[in-house]
């Protein structure tokens, strides 16, 4: 086996490949999957001179553990990481996120754990040797859709690499300041009518906590109950990523990259998609509030989340 | 017809078409999402990443980047469907065993609706249902009407983990889930066909909207040696 690949010594929680998403199948009940945090997922791409789209590795938690076998390559990793590259030589390096490597033959990469968030993004120059499946790369474990059967990585796998050889590395590196949210911001939903005044005060003022049940899917949230005064379920409709959901119980649940296409749940609000990167990193435990902004204001902050993530790329050129 | 249009986030559209549940408006919905799939085909719309029709509504998602909701709302607000369409319905049988381990909602529901577990198989076993969309997850078709002395809401917290093959009750609608899924809705049985096949890129979906789809009960043997 003389081709450059990575040999997973250790698969990490839930690693799995992933780039921007899919589209036009919601109608079949395909949903986007993508990377949770868009932003930092096209920053890995451009650190290592990617199309920004091309497949990398999401992990969450604790990250995989990969020998490089045969050839070199380069790599940059994004997010609040810790992470270390073992040496043949037995040197540790202490690895920085935002900064591109170059990696050689029978060295390691083990990727510890994302520090006060959850996802982090490892990409490579020039891609992974790995099919697409409905025009992309995007796994997506609960409906098993995407390469690798809809599985994530596991320990004893190997991945191939498209480049056999780093040629030319140049390092890049920004300088990115990892924030934690505190305030997601959202414009109303379309069932905000069905809920009582007080639940509607309370949604925007009182905290919530983010629970352990929180994947791609979802991510399920605790706080003041959502009295509902009008009817708990609707007829199933669309969902979109960014819908907050609440069901019966009064407690809301925010949609994700893989949530299902479909739900019944009455949506109190959406939040925007400047926010949505935010929001995925928010780790259980922690404490948010919900503010709420019009449809122009959201906008237009998603126009300065672009312009921010353009700003980073154009120091990364 | 589309009675409102309006904003779900800042990158979708949410079209009404009423708040009722029947084959027509479902089939002007369904005209809708084919006319502006055919535009994104086409390519003589941009920036629409999704259609998602439902039973009555019809959400448009689109990429921020490149338009907004006011362009893609003056677009739709400019069709007029003419011709609604006319339904090509396949007629479905799909096999369910209602032993203890598949039915899990079963002797609860029977307890709440105070009709015997029978009774509500017998029931749910003797109507032949319409199919208004797919979606939730790959495949999961949303058929209707059961019988109104069945109907309940669905379970007050989701289950985490609904098996694969399930098939389940809420309101006027039954469905079937086509993967393991977190899920609300009130379990009956269990199927062993499969109902999604994700080897078939072009048509993996076995049920369509507009398709016909009856169940017929099946003894737990039946189910355990089932050969798709």
């Amino acid at each position: 086996m003389t081709e450059t690949h990575f040999e997973i010594l250790r698969a990490g929680t839930n690693s799995s490949i992933q780039d921007q998403g899919r589209k036009n199948l919601y109608h079949i009940g395909i949903t986007i999957s993508g990377a949770m945090d868009q932003k930092i997922f096209k920053l890995s791409n451009a650190l290592v001179n990617n199309n920004l789209n091309e497949g990398v590795i999401e992990f969450a938690y604790q990250g995989p553990l990969l020998k490089l076998k045969n050839g070199s390559a380069n790599f940059a990793i994004t997010g609040n990481v810790d992470f270390n590259i073992l040496r043949k030589n037995s040197i540790v390096e202490k690895g920085k996120c935002f900064q591109s490597y170059l990696l050689e033959k029978d060295d390691q990469l083990d990727i510890v754990y994302t520090k006060d968030s959850v996802f982090g993004y490892l990409a490579i120059e020039g891609g992974f040797k790995i099919e697409k499946v409905w025009n992309s790369f995007s796994v997506n474990t609960k409906a098993k859709i995407g390469p690798n059967n809809g599985e994530k990585f596991s320990t004893d796998e190997k991945i191939y690499l498209k480049k056999p050889e780093a040629n030319n590395f140049e390092k890049k590196n920004i300088e990115y300041n990892n924030s934690v949210a505190t305030t997601i911001r959202t414009v109303k939903g379309t069932n905000f009518d069905y809920f009582s005044n007080e639940a509607k005060n309370k949604f925007f003022k009182e905290e919530y906590q983010v629970t352990n049940l929180s994947d791609r899917m979802g991510m399920r949230l605790e706080g003041p109950k959502l009295d509902n005064t009008v009817n708990t379920n609707i007829k199933s409709e669309g969902l979109v990523k960014g819908v907050v959901q609440v069901p019966a119980d009064g407690n809301p649940i925010i949609m994700f990259s893989d949530h299902g296409s479909i739900g019944g749940y009455p949506k109190i609000a959406v939040v925007i998609t400047a926010d949505h990167d935010r929001a995925a990193q928010l780790v259980p435990g922690s404490k948010i509030k919900f503010k709420e902004v019009d449809l122009d204001e959201a906008e237009s902050l998603f126009k300065n989340y672009s312009k921010g993530i353009k700003g980073y790329l154009e120091k990364i050129k | 017809m589309i009675k409102n249009i309006s904003n779900l986030g800042d990158a979708a559209l949410y079209c009404d078409f009423g708040r009722e549940v029947n084959e027509e408006i479902n089939s002007y919905v369904i005209s809708y999402f084919n006319y502006l799939k055919k535009l994104v085909e086409d390519k003589s719309i941009q920036g629409i990443t999704n259609l998602s029709p439902s039973y009555n509504k019809l959400i448009v998602s689109f990429d921020l980047s490149i338009t907004n909701f006011q362009k893609i709302k003056n677009k739709i607000e400019t069709i007029k469907i003419l011709n609604n369409e006319k339904k090509k319905s396949k007629k479905i049988k799909i096999p369910v065993c209602c032993e203890e381990k598949q039915a899990l909602d079963l002797v609860p529901l029977s307890k709440k609706l105070k009709i015997s577990p029978e009774e509500i198989l017998n029931l749910y076993f003797k109507k032949e249902y319409f199919c208004y969309m797919t979606g939730f997850i790959a495949g999961m078709p949303f058929l209707g009407d059961i019988d109104e002395t069945i109907r309940v809401d669905r379970l007050k917290t989701p289950r985490v983990k609904v098996p694969k093959g399930s098939v389940g009750i809420t309101e006027q609608f039954c469905n079937i889930y086509t993967f393991e899924s977190p899920g609300g809705w009130n379990i009956l049985g269990n199927t062993p066909i499969k109902i999604f096949d994700k080897t078939n890129l072009n048509n993996p979906a076995l049920i369509k909207p507009g398709d016909k789809v009856s169940f017929y009960k099946i003894t737990k043997e039946e189910y355990l040696n089932w050969n798709d």
